[in-house]
C-alpha cells in the first residue's frame, strides 16, 4: 500500500523534531529514511507506525488517513532497533504472539508461525529462546514476527545497526529478497548512506526535521539537491564559488596536467590506499573544510579518488603540491 | 594480576570475616544452644547434646499457644505478601508512566520508612482507639442494637495488616523502581504493535518477564512481615503474632526452650525462602530444557 505524509509534524515542547514534512511512498517501494542522528527520521517512522502521536499533519496509508489508529488497525508492522523479542518465549511463540492475541487457535497459529520462520530460514531453530540466538538469527525471528500478521507496510528502525559488517551485508540482501518476494512497502530508517543506496527505490535524506531530498538513489547521487545531501551521501566535494555552491564527484576531480586552466595549487595532506582506488586528501588556500560531523574520512578540504593504475603511474605523497581542477560538465550546482 | 596480595587484601578480608561472623554468629549460637542437654542452661557450656527442648516445645510453652501464633504470623505474612506484590507492581507501573504529583506521593510513601516504627505503631493504635470511641459514642447516642456489642476494630487483618503494609510497601515500591528502570519499554511497544491490548501486554509480556523480580518482592514482603515486631507491638489487638509472643517469652521462659523455638522459626523462614528460590530455579531450568529440546525437532 502507498504511504503519504501530509504536513507531518512532531513537537516536544518548543523543540521541533519533525517539521511539516510531505512525502509519497508508492506501494511496493523500498524507501529509506536517511540522515544523521537527531534528524527526525526515527520519530517520523514511529508516527507512521502509530507509536508516536503527530502534533500536526496526517499519515495516509492506502485509501485512508490513519489519525490515532492503533498499529494493528493501520496495517503496519514495526521491526524495532533492538528487535524487542520477548525473552520468555521461544522463536515460534514469539512469531505466533500476534496470532495468539487475536485468539487464533494453538495448532493454526503454530503452523503459521512455522511457515513464516521457514520463509526467513529459521525453521530449524524454532524452539530456541532469543538469548540462545545470534544477532542475525534474532533479526530473522523479529522479521518473521512482524510479517506474520500480513502487514501492508513494514517499518524497520535501524534494523542492521546491531550486526557486524559482514552479517550486515548478508541481511541487507535478505531484506531486499523478502521485500521483493512479498511485494510489500518497506520504510527503513538508517544513518548509513551505503545501506540506503544498496536497498532503496526511494531515498529520503533528512536533516533537522526536514526532508532535504527525496528521489531514487541514482538521482540523489548524481544530482544532490543541497550541500548537506552532497556531503552526507559522500563521494562529493562541495566547493563554494563566487556565484554559489557546486558539488563535484570525488572521482571526477582532475589532478596535475589534466587540471585545466582554472586549476588551484593544492597540498596533498592524506593518501589512503583502498585497493581498486586511492583517496587523495587535498588542501588549498581559500577552500572551506566540510563541517566536522559530516567529514567522511579525512578532514581535508577536497578529496580526489584516483584509480589504482592512475595513482601508480603518478604517485603522490603527503606534502606534495599539485594543481587540482575539474571538468565543467562534472560541476553540479547546489540549491544551498 | 599475578602480583602477590598486599596488606590491603588481607586487611579487608579480615574485616569481611568479622562481618560474616557478626551476621551469622548469633544465629549459630542459638542453633547450638537449642540442642542443649536436658540439664543444661541458657548459656554455654553445653551440658550434653539432645533434642530435649524441641520435645518440650512441642508439648507447648506454658499458657501461650505458640503454634496458633505461628499460624497467625504465617497467614498475615501471606496476605501482606500478596498485597505488597500487587500494589507495588501497579504503583511501579504508575510511577514509570508518570503522573501529576508523583514526586509528592513518592516522598509520602517513603517517609513511612523514616518515621520510627514504634511511633507509627502507637499512631495506628491511637487511631483505632479513636474510631472505637466514636462507634461507642454513636451506640450510646442512638441505641442501635447492631452497634451495642462493638469491641474494637483492632485486629490481625485491620490494624496489624496496615502496620505491616507501612513497612513492606515502601520497600516493594523501591524494588519495583529498580526493576522497571532496567525494563525496556520496547517490549510493551512491540506487544502493542502486534495487536495486544493493555491488559494482554501486562499478562503475556510484562508479568512473565518480570516474574523473578516479583517473586523477590513477594519474599521480601513475607519475611519483613513475618519477623516484624516494633510496628506490630501497639497495633495488634487481642491476639499476638509469633515475634510478639517470642518477645513475651524471653522475659518468662528461662530454659533453652526459647532457643529451640528460635531455631524452629529460623528453619521455617529458611524453608519458605528456599522453596521460593528452588521454584524459580526449577522454572528457569525447565524453560531452558524445553528450549534445548526444541533444538532437535
Amino acid at each position: 500500500m502507498n504511504v503519504e505524509l501530509i504536513g507531518l509534524t512532531k513537537r516536544y515542547g518548543t523543540a521541533i523534531a519533525v517539521d511539516a514534512i510531505d512525502l509519497k511512498v508508492p506501494s511496493g517501494a523500498y524507501c529509506c529514511l536517511l540522515g544523521p542522528s537527531g534528524c527526525g527520521k526515527t520519530t517520523t517512522l514511529r508516527m507512521i507506525g502509530g507509536h508516536e502521536r503527530a502534533s500536526a499533519g496526517d499519515v495516509v496509508i492506502g485509501p485512508k488517513a490513519v489519525g490515532d489508529a492503533t498499529p494493528a488497525e493501520r496495517g503496519t508492522a514495526m521491526m524495532f532497533q533492538s528487535y524487542a523479542l520477548f525473552p520468555h518465549l521461544d522463536a515460534r511463540d514469539n512469531v505466533a504472539f500476534s496470532l495468539r492475541m487475536r485468539g487464533v487457535g494453538k495448532a493454526e497459529r503454530r503452523a503459521k508461525a512455522m511457515a513464516m520462520l521457514d520463509l526467513v530460514q529459521m525453521g530449524h531453530l524454532a524452539g530456541r529462546l532469543p538469548a540462545q540466538l545470534s544477532g542475525g538469527q534474532q533479526q530473522r525471528v523479529a522479521l518473521a514476527r512482524a510479517l506474520v500478521t500480513g502487514p501492508k507496510v513494514l517499518l524497520l528502525d535501524e534494523p542492521l545497526s546491531a550486526l557486524d559488517p559482514f552479517l550486515r551485508v548478508r541481511m541487507r540482501v535478505e531484506l531486499k529478497r523478502i521485500q521483493t518476494e512479498l511485494g510489500l512497502t518497506f520504510i527503513h530508517v538508517t544513518h548509513s548512506q551505503e545501506e540506503a543506496m544498496a536497498l532503496s527505490d526511494l531515498v529520503v535524506v533528512m536533516n533537522a526535521g526536514r526532508i532535504e531530498q527525496a528521489a531514487d538513489p541514482r538521482t540523489v547521487f548524481e544530482r544532490p539537491a543541497t550541500a548537506f545531501v552532497a556531503r552526507f551521501i559522500g563521494g562529493h566535494n562541495v566547493i563554494r564559488l563566487p556565484d554559489g555552491m557546486i558539488a563535484v564527484r570525488a572521482d571526477r576531480m582532475r589532478l596535475g596536467d589534466e587540471a585545466g586552466p582554472g586549476a588551484l595549487a593544492a597540498r596533498v595532506v592524506a593518501v589512503e590506499y583502498q585497493g581498486t582506488s586511492v583517496h587523495v586528501g587535498l588542501d588549498a588556500d581559500g577552500l572551506e573544510r566540510p563541517p566536522e560531523a559530516l567529514a567522511e574520512s579525512s578532514p581535508a578540504a577536497l578529496t580526489a579518488v584516483l584509480s589504482d593504475s592512475a595513482f601508480a603511474a603518478r604517485p603522490l605523497r603527503p606534502g606534495d603540491t599539485i594543481p587540482v581542477g575539474w571538468d565543467a560538465a562534472a560541476a553540479h550546482r547546489l540549491d544551498a | 594480576m599475578d602480583r602477590p596480595r598486599g596488606f590491603a587484601f588481607y586487611g579487608l578480608a579480615g574485616i569481611f570475616c568479622l562481618y560474616v561472623l557478626f551476621l551469622y554468629g548469633p544465629t549459630l549460637t542459638i542453633l547450638a544452644l537449642s540442642f542443649q542437654g536436658p540439664s543444661g542452661g541458657l548459656t554455654f557450656p553445653m551440658n550434653g547434646v539432645s533434642t530435649h527442648w524441641f520435645a518440650k516445645l512441642w508439648e507447648g510453652v506454658g499458657v501461650v499457644d505458640i503454634w496458633a501464633a505461628l499460624r497467625r504470623s504465617l497467614m498475615l505474612g501471606l496476605v501482606v505478601m500478596i498485597l505488597t506484590v500487587a500494589l507495588a507492581f501497579y504503583a511501579g507501573l504508575a510511577f514509570r508512566k508518570g503522573f501529576w504529583g508523583a514526586g509528592l506521593v513518592f516522598a509520602l510513601a517513603v517517609s513511612s520508612l523514616i518515621v520510627p516504627s514504634i511511633v507509627v505503631s502507637l499512631g495506628i493504635g491511637l487511631e483505632f482507639r479513636l474510631l472505637d470511641d466514636a462507634v461507642k459514642a454513636l451506640a450510646d447516642a442512638t441505641g442501635w442494637g447492631l452497634l451495642q456489642d462493638h469491641g474494637t476494630f483492632m485486629g490481625l487483618y485491620s490494624s496489624a495488616l496496615g502496620a505491616h503494609l507501612t513497612w513492606t510497601l515502601p520497600f516493594g515500591l523501591l524494588i519495583m523502581f529498580a526493576v522497571f528502570n532496567r525494563f525496556s519499554p520496547a517490549y510493551e511497544e512491540a506487544a502493542r504493535d502486534l495487536g495486544a491490548t493493555g491488559a494482554q501486554t501486562l499478562r503475556h509480556v510484562v508479568v512473565p518477564i518480570l516474574a523473578p523480580a516479583l517473586v523477590g518482592v513477594a519474599l521480601f514482603g513475607f519475611t519483613l512481615s513475618f519477623d516484624e515486631l516494633a510496628r506490630t507491638s501497639q497495633a495488634i489487638g487481642g491476639r499476638n503474632t509469633l515475634p510478639l509472643e517470642l518477645q513475651g517469652l524471653t522475659t518468662t521462659v528461662t530454659t533453652p526452650e526459647i532457643y529451640a523455638l528460635g531455631t524452629t522459626t529460623t528453619a521455617f523462614s529458611a524453608l519458605v525462602i528456599g522453596t521460593a528460590l528452588g521454584l524459580t530455579v526449577w522454572l528457569q531450568k525447565r524453560r531452558a530444557r524445553r528450549a534445548l529440546a526444541g533444538l532437535r525437532p
